[in-house]
C-alpha cells in the first residue's frame, strides 16, 4: 500500500510540485523571518559586546523616564563628575575610572549642506577619551584639543563626504555650531562603524555642554579592573562604594542589556513577517485542496479498484494523507532553504541601509527549522483532509462502470459558508466595537479568517451567476463560449481558484481603504482645522524627529505680515507615574488661534510657568480637573509639579497634555519639531515664505512649506507602510496565480479526450489556446470581483469602528479596483498561458484513443 | 427458473431471492427480479445475457459492490446482505478477487508489484509456493519487472488474473474479462481461468455476452429482464448461441 501511494506520488510530481509550492513560498517566509531575526539578533549581539569589549564595569544612573527600543532613544539620567573621584578614592581594585559622553542627537551637516541622516542606528556625540583597542584614530589624524575641534568615525565621513581639515556644522542640543575635524578613526578589524552608528567626538567640556545640556556630568563613568580583581568583584566594589542610585554592570551585563532592547524591536519585525506567511499559508490552503480534490477525482478509478481488492476507507485516507505528508515535507525543505536565503538576502540589505552593520555569521535557529516543517506539515496535511474523506467514499463498483458523479448539490456547503460568514461578521464585529478587551487582536484576525474561508465556501454559489454573467462577454466567438461553459462547470472548483486570488486582492483593498481613509480623514480635519498658512517641519527618517533653532520662532514673528508664530516641542514623559505623550507650546494663544481648540474649563488662552492644560480626554482618563497638582517628569531634570488651568477639548490635532514653554529645555529634543506661522490678513505667503526660509539656513532639517504641502508631506507618511503591505501581499496574490494555473493545467489533462474531439471536428489551435484563456481571465476576474467587495467591506468595517480614532470618512480607492480588475485579467491570461500551449498541442488521435 | 446445484458441492456464493431496483416511483426499474441463484465451489459459472438483462447488476451485488434491494448474498459462509463498510472490506481483502474488463491495473507499479497489491493492502505475505504456481501458470516470469503500458493487452489481463488469484479468494469474479481482448489473447486468458478453476479448485464466476467465452465454462445461466430464465451444464459455443437466440426472440416479441 506504502509502495503504490508512493509510486503514484512520484508519477504526479509536478501536479503535486506546482501545488507545493505555495507551501514553498508560505514556509519561506516563515523561516526566513526567523533566520533574519536571528542573524540580525547575534550581529547586535556582537556591536555590544566589541563595543563593552574594553569596558570591565560601567556606571550609570537610572533614567528619569524609561523607553522600549520602539518609542525612542532613552535619555540618560547625568552621573557627576564627582562619581569619577569617588571611585577612584573608594574602590581599590579600580585602575582607570574615566567619564564618558555618549548621547543620541549629534547630527553632522554633510558637505551638500544637508544632515547625514539614519534610518535607525543613533548619531552619537561623545567626549574624546584617547584611542584603545577599539578605536583607533587613522592616518592623518589627532585628537580634538581645542573646544571647535571633532573627530568623526569614517563612516560619517564617507556619508556626509568630509575630510579632517574641514568646517562643517553639527547640530545637537544646541543649534547649528561650526568645527574643524581633525581626525577620522576606525575600530578594530578595519572597520568603519560600529553596526552603522554614526559618531562626532568632541573635547569632554564641549560634549558634556552640547550633548548633556550641563557641565561636569557624564552619561557614564567606565571602571577598568585592577590585575587580580575581577569584572563582578569590582562590580560589587563600586556598586557598595557609590550607594543606591546608580546602575552598575559589568560591560558584559550592559552589552547583553542593551542587545535585549533592540532584539525586542526586531521580535516585532518578526512578528509582522509572520503575518504575512500567514497570509500566504491561507492561499497555499486553497491551493493544496484544491489539487488534491482534483487529483482525487481523476484517479476515482483507481482509487475504486484499491477499494475493489480490499482497501478499506482508512487505507484510503492514509494513502491521499501520506502524499500529503511527502509533499509537505519536500516542500518544507525546499521552502527552509528558500528561507535561509531570503533571511541572508534581507540581513545583507538591512545591514546595508543601517550603514554597514558587520553581520554575524548566518544562522538557522531551531525556530526556523520547526516552523518551516511545523507549518509546511500542518497546512498540507490539513488541506488534503477533506479530498482523503471524499477518496474514502468512492464506491469500489466505480472501477467497474463509470460512473457518472452527478452535480452535488451546494446547498450544505452554502449553509456552511453562511454560518461561517456570520461567525466571522459577529467576531469582527465583537473586535472592532471594542467588546474582546485585551483579545481584540486575535477577534479581529479570527473575524477575518472565518470571513475569508465563509466567503470561499458561499464562492460556489455565488460563481453560477456572476461567471455566466463573466463569460457573457466573451461569449461572441465559439472558443470564447467554450471557455465560459468550461468555467461554469465545476462550481467548487472555480469557486476554490478564485477564492484563493480572493484573499490576496481582498487583503489589499482592505488595507488601501483602511490607509486612504485614514489619509482623506487626516487630510480633511487639518485643512479645517490648522489656520497656519506657513509650516516649518522635516521629513523623519529615524527614531528622532527633526528640529530646528527655537531662535527662528522669534524672528519669524518679526517679519512684516506675520501674525502669529508657534513652535512645537514634544518629549516622552510620566505624568503623575504613567508614561505620557507632553507637548510646549512657544505660544499658548496658538492653541485656540491656530488650531481652533474650545475650553472646556479653566482658561486655556496662557499659562504660567507653574501650569498646564489638559485634552478633555486625558483629563477625563486621568482623573484630573482644573486645579488639580499633577507631577511630571521629562527626560532630563527632576520632577515638577504643575497646577491644571485649562481643559481643551480633544481632536485628533490636539496634544494630551500642553506644558509652558519654558519646560521645553528639560525635553530630550529641547527644540521646536513643528513651526506654524499664521499670516496677517492680506500678507501674502510668497512674500514671507522666502524669509522664513532664509531664517532656517542653519537648520537643515527642516524646511518651511505651504500648509497644504505640509498636510500632503504628514499624509504621505502612510505610502510608505501601504507600499510594503501591497508588495508583501502580493505574495498571496502570486500563490493564487499558481492556483490558476494548476487548476487549468489539471482541467485540460483531465478533457484530453474533449480537447482531442474539438479539435477532430475543426477547432484551430489558436482557438483552442483563446478557449483556454477565456476560462482563466473569467476565473481570475471573479476572484478580484470577490476580493475587491470583500476587501471594501472589511475596510469599511474597520473605517467605521475607527470613527471615534478621527477616521471619519470613508474613501473607496476606486482607481486601484479599477487597476486590480485589469490586473486580474492579465493574470487570467498569463496563468493560462502554459495550460493553453498544453492544451493546443495534443496529439488528436491520441487524445480520442486516450482511455 | 431457479438453478439448481448438486448436493454434494457446497456453494461458493449464493443469491437468494435478490430484487435490485433502481430509482423510485415512475423511473422506478427493476434490474433483478428475484434471482436465486447458487454458485458451486470448484466451478467456473458463466452468467450470460443480452444487454440490459442485469447480468452485471446481478454480479456486482453477489460480489458485495452494490447493495441489494430485497433478499439476500452471501458468500462462502459469510452473509454479505447488510454487511458495513468494514465487513465488506474484510470480505473483498478474504474472499473476493475480481478482474475487470478494463484490466485496471495501476500504471505506477510493475507487473509483480500489481500481482501482489492485495495482499500488501492487506498486510499479508504471499505463499511463495502459491505464488510461484500463479506466475508459472500465467507465465509472465519475464515480464514480472515491466510496466503496464509495456505489456500486451493479454499480458496486461493475465496479470490481472495473477492479481485476482494470488490470494486465494473463495470467489473470483471476472466482469467481461475478453471484452477487450483480440481472440486469441482472450483464449489464452480463458484457458488460463479454466485450468485455475481445473487444476487448483477456485471458484470462478464470469459475466460476459460473448458466447465463445461462455462455452470455456462448466455451466452457464441465462438472464433476460432480470430473471434467470434457462441454464446450461457444460456448453459449448454452439448450444449457447443457440439458447441466446432463442432468449431474444420473446424479448423482442415482449417489446
Amino acid at each position: 500500500m506504502f509502495r503504490a501511494t508512493w509510486k503514484s506520488l512520484l508519477a504526479r510530481k509536478v501536479r503535486l510540485l506546482l501545488s507545493g509550492l505555495a507551501v514553498v513560498l508560505g514556509v519561506m517566509f516563515v523561516s526566513g523571518a526567523f533566520v533574519l531575526t536571528d542573524t540580525l539578533g547575534r550581529s547586535f549581539d556582537a556591536v555590544f559586546a566589541d563595543g563593552y569589549s574594553n569596558i570591565d564595569v560601567i556606571v550609570s544612573a537610572k533614567p528619569k523616564v524609561e523607553l522600549s527600543e520602539a518609542e525612542g532613544e532613552q535619555v540618560a539620567a547625568p552621573v557627576p563628575a564627582s562619581v569619577v573621584d569617588q571611585v577612584k578614592a573608594k574602590v581599590p581594585g579600580a585602575t582607570d575610572v574615566t567619564g564618558l559622553v555618549n548621547a543620541d542627537g549629534a547630527r553632522l551637516i554633510g558637505s551638500n549642506g544637508k544632515v547625514v541622516t539614519s534610518f535607525g542606528p543613533p548619531q552619537l556625540g561623545e567626549n574624546w577619551v584617547g584611542e584603545n583597542d577599539l578605536i583607533q584614530l587613522r592616518d592623518g589624524s589627532r585628537e580634538p584639543r581645542a573646544d571647535d575641534e571633532i573627530v568623526i568615525n569614517q563612516a560619517l565621513a564617507d556619508a556626509a563626504k568630509v575630510k579632517v581639515g574641514d568646517r562643517v556644522g553639527v547640530l545637537t542640543l544646541e543649534p547649528k555650531k561650526e568645527f574643524t575635524i581633525v581626525g577620522v578613526f576606525g575600530y578594530s578589524g578595519g572597520r568603519d562603524s560600529m553596526g552603522g552608528v554614526n559618531e562626532v567626538v568632541f573635547t569632554t567640556p564641549v560634549a558634556q555642554r552640547l550633548m548633556l545640556g550641563k557641565p561636569d556630568t557624564f552619561s557614564s563613568v567606565s571602571v577598568q579592573a585592577a590585575d587580580g580583581v575581577s569584572a563582578e568583584r569590582l562590580r560589587d566594589d563600586v556598586s557598595a562604594a557609590l550607594g543606591a542610585g546608580y546602575e552598575v554592570k559589568t560591560g558584559e551585563q550592559a552589552a547583553a542589556d542593551q542587545a535585549a532592547s533592540l532584539k525586542e524591536a526586531l521580535s516585532f519585525f518578526n512578528k509582522v513577517l509572520l503575518g504575512f506567511a500567514a497570509v500566504a499559508l491561507l492561499v497555499g490552503t486553497f491551493l493544496i485542496l484544491n489539487t488534491f480534490s482534483i487529483i482525487v477525482a481523476q484517479r476515482t478509478r483507481e482509487l475504486a479498484l484499491m477499494r475493489a481488492i480490499g482497501a478499506s476507507g482508512r487505507q484510503i485516507i492514509g494513502s491521499v494523507v501520506l502524499e500529503a505528508i511527502a509533499v509537505g515535507l519536500i516542500a518544507s525543505v525546499l521552502g527552509l532553504a528558500a528561507g535561509i536565503g531570503v533571511g541572508a538576502l534581507l540581513a545583507y540589505l538591512f545591514g546595508k541601509l543601517a550603514g554597514g552593520l558587520s553581520l554575524a555569521g548566518l544562522g538557522v535557529p531551531p525556530a526556523a527549522v520547526i516552523g518551516a516543517f511545523g507549518v509546511g506539515l500542518v497546512i498540507t496535511v490539513v488541506a488534503a483532509l477533506l479530498p482523503a474523506l471524499r477518496a474514502s467514499r468512492i464506491p469500489p463498483i466505480a472501477a467497474m462502470q463509470d460512473v457518472a458523479t452527478p452535480d452535488r448539490p451546494l446547498t450544505k456547503v452554502t449553509v456552511a459558508g453562511g454560518i461561517v460568514t456570520a461567525i466571522g461578521a459577529v467576531l469582527l464585529f465583537l473586535g472592532l466595537d471594542g467588546h474582546a478587551g485585551d483579545n481584540t487582536l486575535a477577534t479581529i484576525l479570527g473575524g477575518v479568517l472565518f470571513a475569508f474561508i465563509g466567503v470561499a465556501l458561499l464562492t460556489p454559489l455565488i460563481s453560477r451567476p456572476v461567471v455566466s454573467l463573466l463569460g457573457a462577454l466573451f461569449s461572441w466567438s465559439v472558443p470564447g463560449k467554450l471557455g465560459r461553459l468550461n468555467s461554469g462547470r465545476n462550481p467548487r472548483r472555480t469557486a476554490i481558484t478564485a477564492a484563493a486570488l480572493m484573499v490576496g486582492i481582498a487583503l489589499v483593498t482592505g488595507v488601501t481603504v483602511i490607509l486612504d481613509s485614514a489619509k482623506g480623514s487626516i487630510s480633511k480635519l487639518a485643512a479645517d482645522t490648522i489656520k497656519a498658512e506657513l509650516v516649518i517641519s522635516g521629513a523623519q527618517s529615524g527614531p528622532r524627529p527633526p528640529s530646528f533653532d527655537p531662535a527662528v520662532l522669534e524672528k519669524a514673528a518679526a517679519i512684516p505680515g506675520v501674525q502669529l508664530v508657534d513652535g512645537e516641542y514634544g518629549d516622552m514623559g510620566t505624568v503623575n507615574g504613567t508614561r505620557t505623550w507632553v507637548a510646549a507650546s512657544s505660544n499658548v494663544a496658538a492653541l485656540q488661534r491656530i488650531f481652533g481648540a474650545k475650553a472646556t474649563a479653566g482658561d486655556i488662552s496662557r499659562l504660567g510657568p507653574d501650569q498646564m492644560l489638559f485634552s478633555s480626554d486625558t483629563a477625563k482618563s486621568r482623573n484630573v480637573s482644573v486645579g488639580s497638582q499633577v507631577t511630571v517628569q521629562l527626560s532630563r531634570g527632576e520632577a515638577r509639579t504643575y497646577t491644571v488651568s485649562g481643559i481643551y477639548e480633544s481632536s485628533e490635532l490636539t496634544n494630551p497634555v500642553l506644558l509652558p514653554p519654558q519646560a521645553a529645555a528639560d525635553f530630550a529634543i529641547p527644540q521646536p519639531i513643528q513651526g506654524f506661522v499664521q499670516l496677517a490678513p492680506g500678507a501674502k505667503v510668497a512674500d514671507v515664505q522666502p524669509r522664513v526660509e532664509t531664517l532656517l539656513a542653519d537648520s537643515p532639517e527642516v524646511s518651511v512649506a505651504d500648509r497644504d504641502a505640509f498636510i500632503k508631506q504628514q499624509t504621505s507618511q502612510l505610502d510608505t507602510p501601504l507600499r510594503m503591505i501591497q508588495i508583501l501581499l502580493a505574495l498571496a496574490i502570486v500563490i493564487a496565480v499558481l492556483g490558476i494555473i494548476n487548476t487549468l493545467a489539471l482541467s485540460v489533462l483531465e478533457r484530453t479526450r474533449e480537447l482531442g474531439l474539438l479539435r477532430a471536428i475543426g477547432l484551430r489551435r489558436a482557438q483552442t489556446m483563446r478557449m483556454i484563456t477565456v476560462e482563466a481571465v473569467v476565473i481570475s476576474i471573479f476572484g478580484a470581483l470577490l476580493g475587491v467587495a470583500v476587501g471594501t467591506g472589511l475596510g469599511a468595517a474597520v473605517v467605521r469602528a475607527l470613527k471615534d480614532e478621527g477616521i471619519t470618512d470613508l474613501i473607496l480607492p476606486w482607481g486601484q479596483m479599477g487597476v486590480f480588475l485589469v490586473l486580474a485579467a492579465i493574470i487570467g491570461v498569463i496563468a493560462a498561458v502554459l495550460p493553453a500551449v498544453r492544451a493546443a498541442r495534443i496529439n488528436v488521435l491520441g487524445a480520442i484513443a486516450h482511455d | 427458473m431457479t438453478a439448481t446445484v448438486g448436493p454434494q458441492v457446497q456453494a461458493a456464493a449464493r443469491a437468494n431471492e435478490v430484487w435490485k431496483l433502481y430509482g423510485s416511483g415512475e423511473a422506478q426499474v427493476a434490474a433483478l427480479r428475484g434471482v436465486t441463484a447458487e454458485f458451486e465451489r470448484g466451478r467456473f459459472t458463466a452468467i450470460m445475457g443480452p444487454s440490459g438483462s442485469g447480468k452485471s447488476t446481478l454480479m456486482h451485488c453477489l460480489a458485495g459492490l452494490d447493495s441489494v434491494t430485497r433478499g439476500t448474498v452471501s458468500i462462502g459462509e459469510t452473509t454479505v446482505t447488510g454487511l458495513g463498510d468494514s465487513g465488506l472490506t474484510k470480505l473483498r481483502r478474504d474472499k473476493v478477487g475480481f478482474i475487470f474488463q478494463q484490466f485496471n491495473l495501476l500504471p505506477t507499479l510493475t507487473a509483480q508489484e500489481n500481482i501482489l497489491l492485495p495482499l500488501s493492502i492487506a498486510g499479508r505475505k504471499p505463499d511463495p509456493a502459491w505464488y510461484d504456481t500463479v506466475i508459472d501458470t500465467v507465465g509472465l516470469r519475464d515480464r514480472l519487472k515491466h510496466r503496464p503500458a509495456q505489456l500486451s493487452g493479454g499480458q496486461q489481463q493475465r496479470v490481472a488474473c495473477a492479481r485476482a488469484l494470488v490470494a486465494r479468494p473463495e470467489v473470483i469474479f471476472a466482469d467481461e474479462p475478453t471484452g477487450n481482448l483480440d481472440s486469441r489473447s482472450g483464449a489464452e486468458v480463458l484457458n488460463f481461468l479454466r485450468n485455475s478453476v481445473r487444476e487448483h479448485g477456485q471458484t470462478i464466476v464470469m459475466v460476459t455476452h460473448d458466447p465463445t467465452a461462455a462455452a470455456y465454462a462448466d455451466r452457464v445461466i441465462f438472464l433476460a429482464d432480470g430473471q434467470i430464465v434457462s441454464e446450461l451444464v457444460e456448453p459449448t459455443a454452439d448450444t449457447v448461441l443457440d439458447t441466446m437466440k432463442k432468449l431474444d426472440t420473446p424479448a423482442e416479441v415482449a417489446r
